[in-house]
This record gives C-alpha cells, sequence and structure tokens, in this order.
C-alpha cells in the first residue's frame, strides 16, 4: 500500500480531524502574529480540501467508504461508531470547503479591525469541522453530536459583533430554537436504539419497520432537520441569524444549514426508504406534506423579502425561498420515485435539488459576501441609505449582478439549470406547483432589481463621496465564486455528470449503501 | 478527463433541453446586431438639454440630486399596498419572539404527527 493509499484510506476521520485540530491549535498560532494565524487557518482549510479531493476522488470511482473507530468485531461491549463516506456526502464536503477557504479569505481584510480574531477563527474552524462531521457520519447519535456542536458554535459566531445588542438577540433566539430541535433529534436517537439495539444509518435502513414509533421519529427528524433548514413557517431565526451575523461568516453558516437538509435526504432516502416501499401511502403523504410546506416556503420568502429594507435581512429571506426549492425536490421524489411511471420525474427532480444545493449556496453566499463588502465601505446596511454605489464601487456592483442573475435563474447562470429541472420535474407532478415556483423566481429577480436600483443605482450622496472600493482579499473571495457560479452555468452537464448524477444515483441506491456498510463492518 | 465534446454537450432534462454555449453565442450575436443599428443612430443630440434630459412625467427635476433617489422601501410601493391585507398577517408572524418561534416549530410538529398518524 503506498503513501497515497494510505492518505485515502484515512481520509474520512482526518477530514474532521485536521479543521477541528486548527480550531484548537488557533489560539496558540495567534500568539505568534496575527498573519501567521490566518495563513495557519486557511492553510488547513486547505489541508482539508486536499483529503476531500482524495476521497472523492476514490468515492466517484470506488463507491461508498466505510471508515470504523474502535472495535473493528461486534463482540461485546462495542464502542465504535462509522463514518460512511457516498458520492452524497463527499458532494456536501466539496460545498462545505469551498464556502469555508472562500470565508477565510474574506475575512483577512473584512475582520481585521476587529478584536478577537483568534476565538473568531477557532470558531469558524469548529463550524467547518462539525459540519463536515454531520456529513460524513455514518451514526445516527454521531450525527447528533456534530449537530449540537455546529449549534453551539455557529451561536457563538452570529454573536461576534458582541456591542451589537441585535446580535446577541439573533443568537440567543438562534441557541433556543436549536437546542429544543437538537432534543427532539436526541429523543428520536433514542427511539432507535430502544427498537433496533443499534445506532448506525445503515444497519436501521436494514432492519427499520416503520412502527408507531418510527413514524415518531421521522416526523421528529424531519420537523427538526427542517426547522434547522429553514422552512416555514419555522424559518423566523434564520433571516434574524444571517441578518446579524458578520457577513463573512454568514456563508459558512449557510453550510451548515445544508447540512440539515442532507440530513433530511439521508433520513427520507437511505434510512426510510426501505419502510417507504412497503408503505406507499405514508410516503406520498409525508411528500405532500413536504411539498405543501416547500411552496409556503417559497412563497413567504420571497413576499417577505420584497418589503425588507435591511440589505442582509433581504438576502435572509431570499435564501429562505431558495431553501423551499430544494425542500420540494425531496417532495416530489418522495411521491414519485417508487411509482414505476413517475421514477424518471423523481430522479430529475432530485438531480434538481441537489444540484441547487451547491448553486443556493453559492449564488446567497456571493450575496452575502456583496451585502458585506457594502457595510465594509459604507457602515450601511439600509437600503434607504445607500444609493449611486455603483460609481465607486465597480467590481462589487459586478459580483451583485452575476449573484443577482443567479439567485434568480436567470441564463446563462448556474441557478437557471437546476430551476430548470425542478420547474420540468415539477411540472410533470402538478404544473400549479411549477408555475408558483417560477412565479417566485420572477419575484426574486425583482426584488433584486429592487437592490441594484436603490443601492448602486441613483445620484451619488454626499455621505458616499469618499467610498472606496475594498480590499483585494475581499474581492478575491467575491470573484472567486462568481468564476464558480459562470462556470457551473455554462457547463452544467458537466458538474450533473461528476458531482450530482452520482450524489442522486448514491441516494436512491439504497441497498449498496447498506450492503457496503454491513459488509465493511 | 473533460474533452471540448463533453464541455459543450446538452443537458437534457427529461423533457427538455439546455444549452447554455449556444444560448451565450446566440446572445452575443444578438448584442453585436444591436450595437450594428445603434451606429445608425443621430449622433447630433445636445448635451445638457431637453435632448437629453430624464422624463419624469413632466415634472421638474430637483437641483439637489440626492432628493431625486427613490429608496428601497419605496420600490413596489403599488405591489405591497395592494397585498397590505396579507402583509399585515405575514409581519404579526414575524413578531421577533422566541416563544413563538418555538410554537410554531411545536404546531407543524404536531400537525405533520397528526398526518402520518392518522393516514
Amino acid at each position: 500500500m503506498n503513501l497515497l493509499d494510505v492518505l485515502i484510506q484515512h481520509s474520512p476521520p482526518l477530514i474532521v480531524a485536521v479543521p477541528l485540530l486548527g480550531a484548537f491549535l488557533t489560539p496558540l498560532v495567534g500568539r505568534i502574529n496575527e498573519k501567521v494565524r490566518n495563513i495557519f487557518a486557511l492553510v488547513m482549510i486547505s489541508i482539508t480540501g486536499f483529503f476531500i479531493a482524495l476521497l472523492a476522488s476514490d468515492v466517484f470511482t470506488n463507491g461508498p467508504r466505510v471508515y470504523v473507530f474502535g472495535a473493528q468485531n461486534l463482540t461485546l461491549p462495542v464502542v465504535r461508531v462509522l463514518f460512511e463516506v457516498d458520492s452524497l456526502s463527499i458532494f456536501m464536503a466539496i460545498v462545505t470547503f469551498i464556502l469555508a477557504f472562500v470565508a477565510l479569505v474574506y475575512s483577512w481584510s473584512f475582520m481585521k479591525e476587529n478584536d478577537g480574531l483568534d476565538k473568531y477563527y477557532t470558531l469558524v474552524l469548529l463550524v467547518v469541522a462539525s459540519t463536515l462531521g454531520m456529513e460524513l457520519t455514518g451514526d445516527i447519535f454521531n450525527f447528533f453530536v456534530f449537530l449540537e456542536i455546529s449549534c453551539i458554535s455557529s451561536c457563538a459566531l452570529i454573536a461576534f459583533w458582541v456591542h451589537k445588542g441585535e446580535s446577541l438577540e439573533a443568537a440567543f433566539k438562534y441557541i433556543v430554537i436549536s437546542s429544543i430541535g437538537a432534543l427532539f433529534v436526541l429523543f428520536a436517537v433514542g427511539i432507535f436504539y430502544a427498537q433496533y439495539n443499534a445506532l448506525n444509518i445503515a444497519t436501521l435502513a436494514n432492519v427499520i419497520q416503520f412502527t408507531f414509533l418510527d413514524k415518531v421519529a421521522l416526523v421528529l427528524l424531519v420537523v427538526v432537520l427542517g426547522m434547522k433548514a429553514g422552512l416555514v413557517p419555522m424559518h423566523m431565526w434564520l433571516p434574524d441569524s444571517y441578518g446579524e451575523a458578520p457577513p463573512s461568516v454568514t456563508i459558512v453558516i449557510i453550510g451548515a444549514t445544508q447540512a440539515s437538509l442532507y440530513g433530511v435526504f439521508r433520513m427520507c432516502f437511505t434510512l426510510y426508504s426501505g419502510a417507504f416501499q412497503n408503505i406507499t401511502i405514508s410516503e406520498s403523504t409525508i411528500g405532500l406534506i413536504i411539498i405543501m410546506l416547500a411552496l409556503l416556503t417559497i412563497l413567504i420568502g420571497v413576499l417577505m423579502a420584497l418589503i425588507q429594507t435591511d440589505f442582509r435581512r433581504l438576502i435572509g429571506f431570499v435564501a429562505v425561498a431558495e431553501i423551499g426549492y430544494i425542500f420540494l425536490t425531496i417532495g416530489v421524489g418522495l411521491v414519485t420515485l417508487h411509482d414505476p411511471d413517475m421514477i424518471e420525474v423523481g430522479k430529475t427532480a432530485m438531480q434538481g435539488g441537489i444540484f441547487h444545493i451547491i448553486n443556493d449556496c453559492l449564488d446567497v453566499g456571493l450575496l452575502f459576501l456583496v451585502a458585506g463588502a457594502i457595510y465594509y465601505a459604507t457602515r450601511e446596511t439600509s437600503l434607504n441609505e445607500m444609493s449611486g454605489l455603483a460609481r465607486n464601487m465597480r467590481c462589487t456592483t459586478i459580483f451583485f449582478l452575476i449573484g443577482l442573475l443567479a439567485v434568480s435563474g436567470i441564463p446563462p447562470m448556474n441557478g437557471f439549470a437546476s430551476k430548470l429541472l425542478i420547474y420540468q420535474s415539477t411540472y410533470q407532478l402538478n404544473p400549479i406547483i411549477s408555475i408558483i415556483a417560477i412565479l417566485a423566481s420572477i419575484m426574486l429577480l425583482a426584488i433584486f432589481v429592487k437592490v441594484f436600483y436603490s443601492a448602486f443605482l441613483g445620484p451619488k450622496i454626499s455621505k458616499f463621496e469618499n467610498v472606496k472600493e475594498v480590499s483585494k482579499s475581499m474581492l478575491i473571495g467575491m470573484g472567486v465564486v462568481s468564476c464558480i457560479i459562470i462556470i457551473f452555468g455554462l457547463f452544467p452537464n458537466i458538474v450533473i455528470h461528476y458531482l450530482v448524477e452520482p450524489a442522486v444515483n448514491a441516494l436512491l441506491n439504497n441497498a449498496q449503501y447498506i450492503s457496503v456498510v454491513l459488509g465493511g463492518v | 478527463m473533460l474533452s471540448l465534446e463533453s464541455l459543450l454537450e446538452t443537458l437534457k432534462t427529461g423533457s427538455g433541453f439546455w444549452n447554455p454555449v449556444v444560448w451565450v453565442v446566440a446572445i452575443a450575436i444578438i448584442f453585436l446586431l444591436v450595437y450594428i443599428l445603434r451606429g445608425f443612430g443621430k449622433k447630433d443630440y445636445k448635451k445638457e438639454t431637453g435632448q437629453t434630459q430624464a422624463f419624469l412625467s413632466g415634472n421638474p427635476e430637483y437641483e439637489k440630486k440626492e432628493l431625486m433617489h427613490v429608496k428601497g422601501s419605496n420600490v413596489y410601493w403599488g405591489f405591497t399596498e395592494t397585498l397590505k391585507s396579507v402583509y399585515d398577517v405575514l409581519k404579526k408572524m414575524h413578531n421577533g419572539n422566541a416563544s413563538d418561534y418555538v410554537l410554531w416549530f411545536l404546531i407543524i410538529m404536531a400537525v405533520v404527527f397528526i398526518f402520518v398518524g392518522l393516514i
């Protein structure tokens, strides 16, 4: 076995361990020098990215990989945790890495005037480690543990600008909601353990019976993870938190939110897939409920975004609407995938949904970075106070326009390709769903035209006479995301072929996931 | 490895298709045509006269340019005013009270549980 094979073999734990180690070492490295600390955080994320790339090449070629911590054999007392990495897990890890890398590059200039940056970088790395843990673990209790770490570290980041009362309030609401949600997840974990004496997702998927208690656990998991992802009407924490966290970390928190969405995909299509196949009515019921909530999420997201005057809070509501599109595909998938006549529709919907996860992160993330750049240059977040910024902030304006077109699903940006898949698949289930989704996209465009008009166009205001373009590291951060958006938009087929399709196949091929894991135990 | 053919491949969506590269080329050609047409326009207009001033429904332009700015909250005023009753309900929902956030969570959990449990 050569060095590369050894690295690939140990990649699953290293992907979580490297940022975790980085988090705990950052305060020590910060004692040397601020620059060294920033470079150290970037290096740790880059190393994580290297291991993700190694593991991705392996998983896309050879299928799911299992990594066992603790006891190798099933002899009691067994203390062990399994990491199970399939194409969906690695897809999510890639998304998380991109967001974390961009956030750290952007933070270099954006946060330089703030105090307590040792804590800031520690928390960012902790959020990244916990998000990656949620995505790679194959153990449902372990998933809960990483969810808790993610909640606590995200809460601290939301409250980072502690001098602002609103930040503290947003963080308080976030931790209240997250703690209650996490307790319900723990309750669901307890239900599984009590019934099946197992916590491994593949083992549970193999033996689950869809008993009354399993139904309770399903509802708990879907509703809690839906709330964590921002499903209406449990979304209210999201604009509060996204609007008050430093914009440089909002993009990382978006990644953590998407990990909850990943959880919904995993629970519905892996853990409960076998149970659904036996009892199709319940599957359709859950699917239809999710479709209804998703439509509500899209509509309320855009309607509320339209009346916002705070730029970051507006993007927060847009993020809610975008989450609705992804939930829509989960619902369509649940309703159609076990109907032989509709299976292709379900598969297209799932492709659209998974593709939209990465597009949503990039598009909404870019808009938050632009909002951060405007705040950095003007100390202003109110759209009522902004005007004529395009004159002094040309690059930022171009990045905003890219984000505007992408999030509204305008061709040839990435958002169009994924939304096209969503529209076409939902149209075949019910045209009204598709029409609502398209109308909401048009409203998204209208919302950002309003932002563009009020913030970037219009006469130059005297208080913004001396506003200058933001520093290079912030421009690089926004530039990287913009380039990915354009590349994904111009070559969607490549992304779908190499990233999205394997992820969808991994979700739909439940038997392979179970057999690989149980065979590897 | 990525080949040129795979980069230019059309995305098939089951009931439709999408090729952004073809779209970009088509848009570039359209822009070129528009640019050529623009070249036929008159170049002898007079700057700083009524020929170049914005038409504001017959109202005079303010001398202080800042007053000309339409603020973010004024854009789409008609739309939001028409949907005032909807927005009143939505604003009541978004009251910022953490207890209400938890209440919504419990309500949705109860509703989903009833549907899944009964059917």
